[in-house]
This record gives structure tokens, sequence and C-alpha cells, in this order.
């Protein structure tokens, strides 16, 4: 079986969630080829053999360096082709997935998104993917020859191997039409965690009573080497960006640990953190059904404890 | 200009999902369905566009019989005709297959779906559809102007925004603040029922995913409280116990 990964550049370096796309592949098999598409650090691409990379297929083509979802799917389709793939493995992203879906159609696949773990293949090409927002689970059976499948953040464990990836240059053929949308500008934070990829999140709801109090939160955030988040209301109100909003209407996250400060644990919001490995809440409310999710709490006013929660990590770093 | 609705009808965003049948079939009992919450919003915008923008709208969904309260309420929100593809969604390639059969018979300038399913979560389907159309897919935006040909658009994309521009006709999978969610008057809900409702029969298609079985997570142990003059114990545990630090 052959397995192509799609690993996505950020900035001209790859993305880290790609690590965990070569991982599941290679808990498939031996054979994973990586596409890399646009310019990049062409050191960084070698280096993928670290993860279980055996080749990588670079479309080193400068139209490519912004992520339009038509032209990579044609690009990515073509590699498939060039390598008789047999599966392609993407990290679910707002670009990949996309492409992805694009790919399984050009490609007659069989596809699941949002899959948690590497499939066990001796039943049949079964895999699990997270449903209901993650409330629940399925396990679907990928019955056409070829698949395509897209994973959750943590779907797989990394793994270290002393490869060096063999690195090819591809030629893309690529048509107007695949151009047809245009980017005009993007507005994008720069130097933060982002909230999907981030091990740690710290997150603040209503409770923080106003965007004038995050500076707190922000630095919890730092000591811990966090990302931020937010509950829905605190979004609507305009206290902090919409993209960082969790739960079911926001980002999904999944990090190793969700730190909630003021936010109730309302269902809508559950359904964005319940993938995380650990819960730590922090609420006045004893009663707040936050704390039912959680597998650590803290009874009392966040305006008190964040600051002494962040002098106790320091301390113990 | 002609705008096509894609509706999917799924459990109210506070349901507690249970299976039946060895786990292998959705629990509806004393289940309440929605419009899904992102094709609520894809919805409003288009009721929106139908005064800026001259538009007439269609509302789709792929379903059994059951969905056609879901239907009707999209019309009582300002839809002008439904349609309904008489098939259970088998999965995304399936109900994708059928949307573009359908916007191959309708000729829509603008095809509006949500970011995502809430009970599949697919967030494929759109870009399904624009690939088989062979016309460009967005998702998710988060603003939508008309300008002549074109559009304007605004897509979330990791820690920020992307600002585009893209001919007619187009896939969009829309989510907040695109519009904001209306709700039925009385004089809607009164209109969407003399208001048409096609059911038309499926195209075949092969779906590719099967279903073997449900799970559910396993149930959450009880919370460990700490008290609020104890943070450096908080701090132990998350490091020696839970191991996360
Ligand atoms: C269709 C739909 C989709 C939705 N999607 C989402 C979603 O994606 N994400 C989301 O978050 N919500 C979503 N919601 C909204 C959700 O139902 C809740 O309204 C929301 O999550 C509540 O936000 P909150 O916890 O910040 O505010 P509140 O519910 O007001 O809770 C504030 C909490 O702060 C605590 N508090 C107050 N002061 C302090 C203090 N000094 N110290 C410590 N604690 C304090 C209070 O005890 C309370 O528990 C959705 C709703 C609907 C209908
Ligand atoms: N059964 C269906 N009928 C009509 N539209 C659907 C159906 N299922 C999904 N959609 C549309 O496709 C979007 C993306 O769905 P999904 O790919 O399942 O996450 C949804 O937000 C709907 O707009």
């Amino acid at each position: 079986m052959n397995v192509l990964v799609f690993a996505e550049l950020s900035e001209g370096k790859i993305k880290s969630s790609a690590a965990e796309a070569i991982a599941f592949a290679r808990g498939i098999t031996d054979k994973v080829s990586v596409a890399v598409l646009g310019n990049a650090d062409e050191a960084g691409l070698a280096a993928l053999g670290k993860y279980g990379a055996t080749k990588v297929i670079w479309a080193n083509d400068e139209r490519l360096n912004a992520g339009i979802i038509q032209a990579y799917a044609s690009v990515i389709s073509q590699i498939f082709t060039a390598t008789q793939a047999d599966i392609l493995v993407a990290a679910d992203s707002s670009l990949a997935t996309p492409v992805a879906a694009r790919v399984a159609v050009k490609q007659q696949a069989s596809m699941a998104t949002n899959v948690v773990q590497v499939p066990d293949l001796s039943a049949g090409f079964e895999v699990k993917r997270s449903i209901f927002t993650g409330k629940a689970f399925a396990r679907v059976a990928l019955t056409k020859p070829k698949k395509v499948i897209t994973i959750k953040k943590n779907a797989a464990e990394i793994k270290e191997y002393s490869l060096t990836a063999s690195v090819e240059a591809f030629k893309p053929e690529l048509s107007d039409s695949d151009f047809s949308i245009r980017i005009t500008s993007t507005e994008k934070a720069t130097g933060h965690i982002l909230l999907p990829e981030a091990d740690i999140v710290v997150s603040g709801g209503r409770g923080m009573k106003g965007p004038e109090h995050w500076g707190m939160l922000e630095e919890l955030a730092r000591v811990l080497n966090a990302a931020t988040g937010c509950s829905k209301p605190v979004s609507d109100m305009g206290w902090r960006p919409h993209h960082e909003h969790v739960g079911q209407t926001g980002v999904k996250v999944a990090p190793q640990l969700y730190i909630a400060v003021g936010i109730s644990g309302a269902i809508q919001h559950l359904a964005g953190v319940n993938s995380s490995k650990c819960i730590v809440v922090i609420n006045k409310d004893p009663d707040a059904p936050f704390f039912k999710a959680a597998d650590y709490g803290i009874v009392g006013d966040a305006f008190e404890i964040i600051p002494k929660l962040t002098e106790a990590i320091k301390a113990a770093q | 200009m002609k705008i096509l609705v894609c509706i999917s009808h799924v459990p109210d965003t506070t349901s507690r999902i249970s299976f039946t049948d060895n786990n292998t079939r959705f629990d509806a009992t004393g289940v309440q369905f929605i419009i899904g919450p992102y094709d609520d919003y894809a919805l409003a915008r288009a009721v929106e566009l139908k005064e800026s923008a001259e538009a007439t709208v269609t509302v789709l969904n792929v379903g059994l019989a059951e969905t056609e309260p879901t239907l009707r309420k999209a019309l009582a929100i300002g839809a002008d005709e439904a349609i309904r593809v008489n098939a259970q969604p088998a999965d995304a390639f399936f109900v994708a297959t059928q949307i573009a059969a359908q916007a191959r018979t309708g000729q829509y300038d603008l095809i509006l779906m949500g970011r995502e399913s809430i009970d599949y979560n697919g967030g494929i389907v759109h870009a399904m559809v624009g690939e088989m159309l062979g016309i460009p897919s967005v998702s998710p935006v988060m603003k939508l102007e008309i300008e002549g040909n074109m559009a304007k658009l605004a897509r979330e994309i990791e820690g920020g925004k992307e600002y585009l521009e893209a001919p007619l006709p187009l896939v969009l999978g829309c989510q907040e603040p695109i519009a904001e969610w209306k709700i039925p008057n009385m004089r809607g809900i009164m209109s969407a029922r003399t208001k048409p409702l096609h059911v038309v029969e499926p195209v075949a298609a092969d779906s590719g995913v099967e279903l073997k079985q449900y799970e559910l997570p396993p149930p959450k142990g009880a919370v460990k409280l700490i008290p609020a003059e104890q943070v450096q114990e908080l701090v132990r545990l998350l490091k020696q116990e839970a191991k996360v630090l």
C-alpha cells in the first residue's frame, strides 16, 4: 500500500500537524511519501524523514505559495496519480480538509474526516471518526479501493526515525481556472500559538467581566506556552476575536490541558473541548455545569486565583 | 440571481446523543430536530440577498419525509421554494452527488451551505459539490457581498482571516457573523404552508462509506476539587498525576 501525506506549510515551514499525519500514515504502511506545495525550506523537507517519511514530492511553484483550494486539489491529485498512491492522509485544517475533499471526488475515493486513531486493518479498512461535535464516535468502513482520510489532532503518536527523506521535484500542470479565486489580503496573528494546534489552552468566559481583564489570562498562557480561547458570548461581544471562540459553533480543540476560567460549561461550549486530555475549571459557582466535565476544579474568584496560579506555575518551572 | 441553500436536518445542539440496535442506529426518541446552525446562517444571508440582490431562494435537503417540517421552517424564514431529495443521506459523497444534480438542473448563481453539519461534522459537502460542478468553493465564510458577477468574501483561517474575491457561480460554506439567524414570523409561517415543496427521487451514487458501529466516549470520572487557597496543590497534581505540565 502506498500512502501519500499532504503536509501543509505555514510561512515556508512545515506545520507541526504534518508530523501527526505522517505518524498516522506510518501506522498503515512503511512507504510514506509526502507532498509539499509552494516555496519551502529544503533542509526542512529532507528532515521529514525523522517522522517516518521516505520520500518528499515537492511542487516548488510560487503560484502555490497561497493556499488556493482548487489549485492545491489539482496538484495533489496529480501527485496521487503519479505516485500510484492508494491513500491520502492530511491533518484537518481550513485548507487541507476542502482540498482533500476535492481530491476524493477527482480520485473517486472513499473519504472520512475527523479521524481520531490509526486504523486496525485486520478487519477490513475501518476508521474511527468523531461525530456529533465530539459527543460520539462512529466506526466506518471505507469501501472504495482509494481512500482519503483527514485526521483530528492527537490521532497518532509521533515517533522518531533515523531516516532522511529523498526530495523529488514535481512539475505540476496548472490552469488559469484553478486560480479564479484571488486572495486580496490576510489578517493573521503572528507569534501566537494557534488555538487548534495548542497543547495547552487557557480559555475565559463571561465571568471575566470584560476585555480589560484578559491580561491575566494572557500572562498565564504565556507562562504555560499556551494559546488563549474564549466562550461564544465573549467573542460575540467583541472582547476577543472570533477565531478564539471555542465550541459547537467555534474551534474544536484537543489539547493536553484545557483551563476554563469563568465559563459556565454550556453543552455547546463543552462540544468544542471534550477531546481535551485534562480539563481544569475555575468558577465561583460550585454548581456550574462545567465541573461535571472537569478533571480538576477550583471553586472561587478567578481574579484572585489566576495571578496566584501563574505564580505557582512559575515557581514550579 | 438564483440562490440554492442546502440545509441539514440535525438534532438540536442541546440534545443528549444515544444509540439503539446494538449501537448501529441513532436514537431519535425525544430529540428535537433543527436546521443545522451553520446552515441557518447561510439561509439568513440568502434571505437578506433576496432584497439587496433581487434573488430567489430555493432550499434543498437530502432526507426522508421526516425532514419536511425543517424545510417548511426554512420556507417560513423566507425561502421561496423547497426541494427534498427523497433519500437517506448516506455520506458526504452521496449527498454532494444529489446536490450537484439539482444544481445542474436549477442553474444557481450561488450555492450556500453551512461550514459543517453538526451530526456528521464532515465539513466537506461544499467542496465536493464545487468539484463536481467544476466551480470554486470557499469555507468557512464570515462575510459575503455580491458585486455584479463577483463575490467579496472573508474566510476564517487558523489564527485570523483571509479576504477573497471569487467569480460566480460559487459554492460557500457559511458561519457567523455572515448574518443573524432569522426567526419565522406569523406571516412567514402562514405563507410557508402554500409555498412549493418538490419531492424528487435521488440519482444513482455509491457512497463508499459504510457505518459499522457508533460509540459513546467513556464516562468522565468525578472532578477533584482543590481548595482556592491551595493552587500549588493543583500545579503538583497537573505535573505528577495528570502529567500534562
Ligand atoms: C446553537 C448554539 C450554538 C452555540 N455555540 C457555542 C459555542 O460554540 N461556544 C460557546 O462557548 N457557547 C456557545 N453557545 C452559547 C452557550 O449556550 C452559552 O450561552 C455560553 O457558552 C455561555 O458562555 P459563558 O460560560 O462565558 O457565560 P455564562 O454562562 O454567563 O457563564 C459565566 C460563568 O462565569 C462564572 N463567574 C462569574 N464571575 C466569576 C468570577 N469572578 N470568577 C470565576 N467565575 C466567575 C459564573 O459562575 C458563570 O458560571 C451556543 C448556543 C447556541 C444556542
Ligand atoms: N442531507 C443534507 N441535505 C442538504 N444539505 C446537506 C445535507 N448534509 C449536509 N448538507 C450541507 O452540507 C454542509 C456541510 O456538511 P458536512 O460536510 O456533512 O459537514 C451542511 O452545513 C449543509 O449545508
